[in-house]
């Protein structure tokens, strides 16, 4: 049996379709919210390699890599930005964060 | 062939189910767990993909970095997590409805594209056909086509650290400090004074 790239695609897309759901049925939870997104960022970059590796071409992995980095930003300062919501409401509740709202 | 194929099946198993289970724990701390665990088994995708550098970037990246930086967040908040799981069942349906769609036109595009163009013709993937170690290969195309993007990733890096301490820095009001401006613009005149003191008296403040 050989394992081609239409089964790492599938298990990409199954991947960022769990994500998705996460965000879906977690709509409360920021901090799940965030792991969900990190789903779906690992999702792209399963994509992303499993192309560059079929196609014999370091190129996508290169951009793996970039989207490894960014997402490592975007955590970084998503947490940040919690830290500092929990400290000023005490809460992490974000369906009822409205406060920037006119 | 076959056992690729059952390492290949074993890995994508435990990672979905991880997926999984991150978004549908009850407490966040296991779905932190299920986080490192479903990462872990992505970087054993990707050796099975022949990108070694990018798994072990993947370990150390996100399992150690950002998977701690999560545990950290979710341990060091005392949020009651059962009252944040209140809508859970009312957007399942939903949330199935839509994934579910998701999920099937992903996977009917991707088992068509596979087939399809330059990838569809390809032997296997890279590893099948070592010219160069991965990591070599990886740094060929990153230091010359790409060195301009490396360095602002490494941009974007020190702006999203100095982001993170700006958020989360905070100065009690009542904690003395050092400032050390006022140390620097201290002159004598400021720091001192001269007081003549009387023979056998001493000095009265």
């Amino acid at each position: 049996m050989i394992i081609g790239l239409s089964h790492y695609l599938a298990v990409a897309a199954i991947l960022f379709t769990i994500g998705v759901f996460g965000i879906f049925v977690n709509r409360k939870n920021i901090i799940v919210i965030l792991m969900s997104i990190e789903l779906i960022l690992l999702a792209v970059n399963i994509n992303f390699v499993a192309f560059s590796a079929f196609l014999h071409n370091a190129i996508g992995q290169i951009y793996a890599m970039f989207i490894l980095t960014v997402a490592a930003a975007e955590a970084a300062v998503g947490l940040a930005i919690l830290v500092t919501f929990f400290r000023n409401r005490g809460d992490i509740a974000v369906d009822d964060a409205s406060v920037m709202k006119g | 062939m076959a056992l690729q194929a059952i390492a290949f099946y074993l890995l994508a198993a435990v990672t979905i189910a991880a997926g999984f289970g991150v978004v549908s724990a009850r407490n966040p701390v296991h779905s932190v767990l299920f986080l490192i665990l479903a990462f872990f088994s992505a970087a054993g995708l990707f050796v099975l993909m022949g990108a070694e550098f990018l798994a072990m970037l993947l370990v150390v990246v996100y399992v150690g970095a950002v998977a701690v930086l999560f545990l950290f967040v979710v341990m060091m908040l005392d949020v009651d997590f059962a009252a944040l799981r209140q809508g859970f069942a009312r957007s399942m349906p939903l949330g199935a409805a839509v994934a579910g769609i998701l999920a099937f036109e992903m996977v009917a595009v991707s088992a068509v594209v596979a087939n399809r163009g330059a990838a569809g013709a390809s032997e296997g993937p890279l590893a099948a056909t070592p010219d160069a170690p991965n990591a070599e290969a990886i740094g060929r195309v990153l230091y010359t086509d790409y060195v301009y993007f490396f360095q602002a990733a490494g941009l974007v890096l020190l702006v999203a650290m100095i982001g993170a301490i700006v958020l989360t820095l905070r100065h009690k009001p009542g904690v003395k400090r050092q400032v050390i401006a006022d140390q620097v613009a201290r002159t004598p005149a400021t720091g001192m004074r001269v007081v003549s003191a009387k023979p056998g008296e001493g000095i009265q403040e």
